[in-house]
């Protein structure tokens, strides 16, 4: 579905996006996962074919986006990081008018439209004003909107950043079902627990470039351990050196010390026996995010 | 085809949001020329026309009202495609849901004006019902206004919107309305015939696309059309709009295209 080797985005100077290779089959769910600035945002752009490739190959549908830009664009369903919903019109012309850009009439895009809203718990706000709508509720109309040209290819920039925990896993549990649908999808996030739930294979992209690839728990073998110990102190911080030998990898944090180990159980007696009494201990089983930090760093990117 | 279709696919988006607000605009369309019409043709032109040296020799009103529709056109074309496509862009960002389907950035541009003439077109037809109920248009080639309106929207309008979609900061386009739009109302022969100003401005407005559009508009509706001058101002409304549309399918790419 997606095919790019050597893939570059300038912005003047600025390289965002720094030759990227990337395959994404039929029935995928693939991620992107990355730190702000990455360069995730002008990945999709490209494959969105709204955005020229500065530099390399690059194939969407089998299609090359400088020559067939709109034909690609036909076949995908988009949903951008900002909602672009308008905001004076109804629910249902939101995704009408949207319809209609696709060509589509307006006889087939009744039943259609009743349908995807119906998909996405819309249904009873059919004839209201977008704009009162709540976060999540946008967010899902947006993925309504999306799907209204039954897309080959969907793609979603950031889907639920700035939505409560309820609203994400509303939209988690619709995107869920897609992907059980066998719609092929490409997600970027900066949610390590969005990228587990979604994701069969994903990216780590860091300063415009692929840092590690594999799926979550590949991902997690590779770069972390099974588990891992995060131990706090009281006030007295136990001196450097203390927890040689006691984890496969220690890292050592201004508030806490994570010890990264493949039992965690056997870990934290271990220290408990260097008579380290830590104020609290936690035994947690790794995740993608211990993999991202261990990957693209500790430092804020802003 | 597609070339034809697509653009009206985004008109259509205009069209939508129109709906909610037309009725609003339509009783603007009416009130404005009958308030606009009442003070200058009627008021200050019985005041002009008793000194008895009246521009072009006709009736004040005469003169004045073909002017007033004229402007209006500039008016309501400079507003249309000023503060909307930079909200398209910045604010509700239409635009980035346009382009994100088949539709290109010159779809997305040209079904955006065609709305902006739509919106010129009915303020334009409203213009001449009015100024015909007072009287003021004495040939019925005063209908070809309307058309006209239409091309000196089409002047400001395409150039206007190169640059609203250029430019990131909403204050330049009060600076423009103060210092030029507000000027050319004012001093580009709507009002008085600009033979009457200092060399240098008199130049000055015969470069303003909208003096070119007055003089087309009197001429129309007095019924003194001569065909050398009617073309060629109609030649140089359609050169603006045709240079702003070429500026602004560039901006447009530019700017949506990154």
């Amino acid at each position: 579905m997606i095919h790019a080797r050597g893939l570059v985005k300038r912005f003047g100077e600025l390289v965002a996006v720094d030759g990227i290779d990337l395959d994404v089959k039929q029935g995928e769910a693939f991620g992107f996962l990355g730190p702000n600035g990455a360069g995730k945002s002008s990945t999709m752009r490209m494959i969105g074919c709204v955005s020229p490739v500065s530099e390399g190959t690059l194939r969407i549908l089998g299609q090359d986006p400088a020559e067939h830009g709109p034909q690609i664009r036909a076949r995908l369903g988009v949903v951008p990081q900002q909602d672009t919903l308008d905001f004076e019109l109804t629910v249902r012309e939101n995704v009408l008018i949207y319809g209609r850009y696709f060509g589509l009439s307006r006889r087939e895009l009744k039943p259609r439209i009743d349908e995807l809203l119906d998909f996405v718990q819309l249904t009873e706000r059919a004839g209201d004003k977008v704009e009162p709508l709540s976060g999540g509720m946008k967010r899902r109309l947006t993925i309504a909107r999306s799907l209204v040209n039954d897309p080959d290819l969907l793609l979603l920039d950031e889907p639920t950043t700035g939505l409560d925990p309820q609203a994400r896993h509303v939209v988690w549990d619709r995107l869920f079902r897609l992907k059980q649908q066998g719609k092929t999808f490409v997600v970027t996030t900066h949610y390590m627990d969005e990228a587990e739930q979604l994701c069969d294979r994903l990216v780590v992209m860091d300063h415009g470039a692929i840092v590690a690839e594999g799926s979550p728990w590949q991902l997690i073998q590779r770069y972390s351990t099974r588990e891992v110990v995060e131990v706090r102190f009281e006030d007295e911080r136990p001196q450097n050196g203390v927890f040689e030998g006691a984890a496969e990898r220690i890292e050592e944090l201004p508030d806490r010390v994570l010890l990264y180990t493949r039992d965690g159980d056997a870990t934290a007696s271990a220290i408990a026996e260097r008579g380290l009494p830590p104020h609290s201990t936690l035994i947690r089983r790794s995740t993608l995010e211990d993999v991202f930090l261990h990957l693209t760093g500790r430092t804020l990117v802003d | 085809m597609e070339s034809v279709l697509q653009p009206l696919r985004a008109y259509e988006h205009w069209l939508a949001q129109y709906k909610r607000v037309w009725r609003g605009t339509i009783g603007t369309s009416l009130v404005n020329p009958i308030l606009y019409v009442t003070a200058l043709g009627v008021g200050l032109g019985t005041i002009v026309d008793q000194t008895q040296n009246a521009p072009a020799g006709v009736p004040y009103l005469d003169y004045v009202a073909p002017g007033l529709l004229a402007a209006a056109a500039m008016q309501t074309a400079s507003i249309e495609s000023s503060w909307p496509v930079m909200g398209a862009i910045k604010w509700t960002r239409v635009y980035y849901a346009m382009i994100a389907t088949p539709l290109n950035e010159r779809d997305v541009f040209v079904g955006h004006q065609l709305f902006v003439i739509t919106r010129i077109f009915t303020s334009a037809a409203a213009y001449l019902v009015v100024i015909t109920a007072f009287g003021a248009v004495s040939s019925w080639w005063g209908i070809l206004t309307v058309p006209a309106a239409v091309l000196i929207g089409t002047a400001f309008s395409t150039p206007l919107a190169a640059l609203a979609a250029a430019i990131e900061d909403e204050r330049t386009f009060v600076t423009i309305f103060r210092f030029l739009i507000v000027p050319m109302f004012l001093f580009s022969g709507t009002f008085f015939p600009v033979s009457q100003l200092p060399l240098a401005f008199e130049l000055a407005a015969y470069v303003t696309p909208i003096w070119h559009g007055v003089e087309l508009c009197r001429m129309l509706t007095l019924g003194t059309v001569e065909v050398g001058p009617a073309l060629g101002h109609t030649a140089y409304l359609l050169g603006w709009t045709l240079v702003g549309f070429e500026l602004a399918r560039r901006s447009y790419r530019r700017r949506l295209l990154g």
